[in-house]
């Protein structure tokens, strides 16, 4: 058992209420944890605290001690220690609790704090929200129309700044909106480590901009645009698409690599606008890399596959399976299976199960491609672990596939089937591909598909439900955020007609919902480590499973945020 | 980037100065804009990287401090104070006097490349008002006569060494 580092708890008072903090938590989290909402626009988390929007200013009080006998204060009226209010305001994010620490929140002071605050920031910030991008996820504007008195006293005019600056490929910034919180510079600095950012000509003609010749450039850099308290930064690729509270919030994870980072997909109608982090404070705390952003592309891709073919005419699901069985059952014995390490637990499963039930190997292709060290590890595969939790694979997958590809040449293997996966690019060449006949399920149209004999297109992470593996041993589960083409069946459907097919017993064609379920049952059944988990239980944040029996496996990630590679 | 060997020395020794090498940037660019006459943008770069920075971190500092110039300048630098008492006492006739005599306008090197003329804040003088620093050089009482004189005295000082 992992002993729980004990933590040094102490009792605040906010707003009336106790509540136990750790020792050193800051007001805005405290706060938090009662319920109460200090607004802010520089504090952030996972970053340094700078305290230079004043926005969180509160009051404070601490136990009175007679100075001179150290002995606490009472006051007779309510026979507690008396409490000494400060005279002044301070900020929330830089107060750290200590014993007995008293906030108020909701008082005249804080009140007018705050709105003097707010006027402030408003006076040169344009009336911009009818066509911001940020209206709706924007601080600001919630402050404004919460608790704003609907009409502004400024009769100057507003500064004038340049509205449409190319910080960089993915970063488009409008300085008229920026509040100068500075959050992205931080980013910037502490956790893309690519200090880029900061502000020039101090003053009320404060820019933010990078050094002339330089860009925002990092594959970081659109989290920025996420920190970003208001609709400043803005994302190159989203930028005046479509407004955020027509989008459906699907959570999801990033396929990129085996680093799993949590995501939301934000949809509308069947289409995907963006791709944003989720907070899993064990993976990704609140960022994600910009290339896992636009995977969402995939779906519509050209080169996606629509259609269900034998011998490159157009077929019935129900065609290819029946044709598939046939090809295997003819070829018993010579049949050999390529999954991926893109494929979810679930369908790593039924793939090990079809397996077993032809006695035959799956290979894995592995992809071994460069990471950071920050969210994009060395391994490009986003479920190698499941592969090897589910008994797919024991060993960790190869580059090349040279065991298959000698067997073909000499004549071994007759049938291939791949999921996903490109053979030519494991090793096998086109002409030994043409000696065997290839049954591909799949969603993208590769070398393999194009000489498979019989290709069934499946569906993306983004359409379908299922579970990942990452480098930590943390499964996590993603959901459907958009449905598939049209006549596009979910991968776990299709294993099971083939299955079923192949031991002569039909199915009824089941809803992907139903079978994750019943996958899971049997799931949990066969994988010890996995006992007590079912699809809906698993937490939104994963869960850690028992990895021992891996341990010794030379996994190809180097350390990355949170995750440190056993030794 | 072309510093004299003294600058260079400076540098590595006003470096030393501190317990850490950020603090020595606005020295170095003290002394990078008495070297160079200005600070370009190679300098901000190559002060970076002498200090283990990043060039915005020094272009933050350079452009915060209108005491940095980022462009060369003329030969001499006039600055002619505009505060109040200057303001009243004709420090703004001073100044186009000046302007007159070189032929230029506040802020650009004049066509020979003599001068640059720029209006300053208080150079707390204000009793001699108005006044007038001439690269590290006061002058008091600056008239629109004495302005003249002074352009006089420039030129001649400049023709003597060229």
């Amino acid at each position: 058992m992992i002993a729980t580092p004990t933590v040094d708890l102490i009792t605040v008072n906010i707003d009336g209420k106790d509540v136990a903090v750790p020792k050193g938590t800051n007001v805005i989290e405290a706060a938090a944890k009662v319920g109460v909402d200090v607004p802010h626009y520089c504090y952030h988390p996972k970053l340094t605290v700078v305290g230079n929007c004043r926005m969180c200013l509160v009051e404070m009080g601490l136990p009175a001690v007679d100075p001179a006998t150290k002995t606490p204060v009472m006051d007779p009226a309510t026979g507690k220690q008396k409490i000494n209010w400060m005279p002044r305001p301070v900020i929330g994010c830089a107060t750290n609790a200590s014993p007995g620490l008293h906030i108020r929140t909701t008082t005249q002071l804080v009140k007018d704090c705050r709105e003097g605050v707010m006027e402030f920031l408003l006076v040169n910030h344009p009336l911009d929200c009818p066509i911001c991008d940020q209206a709706g996820e924007c601080k600001l504007q919630e402050q404004a129309t919460g608790y704003g008195r609907g009409y502004s006293r400024y009769v100057e005019d507003k500064n004038v700044k340049p509205k449409r600056t190319v910080l960089g490929p993915r970063v488009t910034l409008d300085d008229e909106r920026c509040i100068l919180c500075s959050r992205c510079i931080r980013f910037s600095k502490e956790v893309a480590k690519d200090d880029v950012l900061g502000f020039i000509d101090r003053g009320s003609t404060s820019t933010l901009t990078c050094f002339p010749g330089k860009q925002l450039e990092n594959n970081y850099s659109l989290n920025t645009v996420d920190i970003c308290p208001v609709g400043a930064l803005t994302s190159t690729d989203f930028r005046f698409k479509m407004r955020v509270w027509f989008l459906k919030q699907t959570n999801s994870i990033d396929t990129e690599t085996s680093v799993g980072a949590n995501t939301v997909v934000w949809s509308r109608e069947g289409q995907i606008y963006r791709i944003t982090p989720r907070q899993n404070d064990e993976v990704n705390d609140t960022w994600m890399a910009d290339s896992g952003r636009i995977l969402y592309k995939q779906v519509k891709a050209e080169d996606r596959l629509t259609h269900t073919s034998v011998a490159k005419q157009a077929a019935s699901l129900a065609e290819a399976i029946t044709k598939a069985s046939e090809l295997i059952k003819a070829n018993a014995g010579a049949v050999r299976l390529v999954a991926s390490g893109k494929n979810t637990v679930e369908e790593q499963f039924l793939i090990k199960h079809l397996a077993d039930s032809l006695a035959t190997k799956t290979s894995l292709i592995s992809r071994v491609g460069a990471g950071d060290n920050i969210l994009v590890s060395k391994d490009h595969n986003p479920n190698v672990r499941g592969a090897l939790l589910t008994g797919l694979i024991s060993e960790l997958p190869t580059a090349q596939l040279t065991t298959l590809s000698s067997e073909i040449d000499s004549g071994k293997v007759k049938v291939v089937i791949s999921f996903s996966e490109d053979l030519t690019a494991a090793g096998i060449s086109e002409s030994q591909l043409s000696k065997v006949q290839v049954i591909y399920i799949g969603t993208h149209h590769n070398k393999t598909s194009g000489l498979a004999a019989i290709v069934i297109p499946s569906l993306t992470v983004f359409e379908k439900s299922g579970t990942f593996i990452n480098q930590q041993f943390r499964i996590q589960k993603f959901v459907a955020a958009v449905p598939g083409p049209a006549g596009v069946v979910d991968d776990l459907v299709i294993l099971t007609h083939l299955t079923s097919s192949l031991h002569g017993t039909t199915v009824q064609l089941t809803q992907a919902a139903g079978l994750l379920a019943q996958t899971w049952t049997s799931l949990s059944a066969t994988i010890p480590s996995l006992a007590p988990l079912s699809f809906s239980t698993i937490p939104d944040t994963g869960l850690l499973v028992d990895s021992t029996a891996f341990a010794k496996l030379p996994f190809v990630e180097t350390e990355t945020l949170h995750f440190k590679p056993v030794v | 980037m072309n510093l004299s060997d003294t600058t260079v020395k400076q540098i590595d020794e006003v470096i030393t100065h501190y317990p850490v090498k950020r603090s020595a940037a606005l020295p170095l660019l003290h002394l990078v804009q008495e070297d160079q006459g200005y600070i370009s943008q190679d300098a901000i770069a190559w002060i970076a990287t002498k200090l283990e920075l990043q060039p915005i971190n020094v272009y933050e500092l350079v452009t915060f401090y209108p005491m940095f110039r980022q462009k060369p300048i003329g030969k001499r630098h006039i600055k002619v104070c505009r505060t109040l008492s200057c303001a009243l006492m004709g420090g703004y006739k001073t100044c186009s006097e000046f302007e007159t005599q070189f032929n230029t306008k506040k802020g650009e090197i004049s066509p020979g490349g003599e001068v640059t003329i720029e209006f300053v804040e208080c150079l707390a003088s204000c009793g001699t008002a108005p006044v007038v620093l001439i690269d590290d050089t006061l002058h008091q009482h600056v008239d629109c006569a004495k302005a003249r004189a002074l352009s006089d005295q420039i030129k001649a000082e400049l023709k003597a060494k060229a």
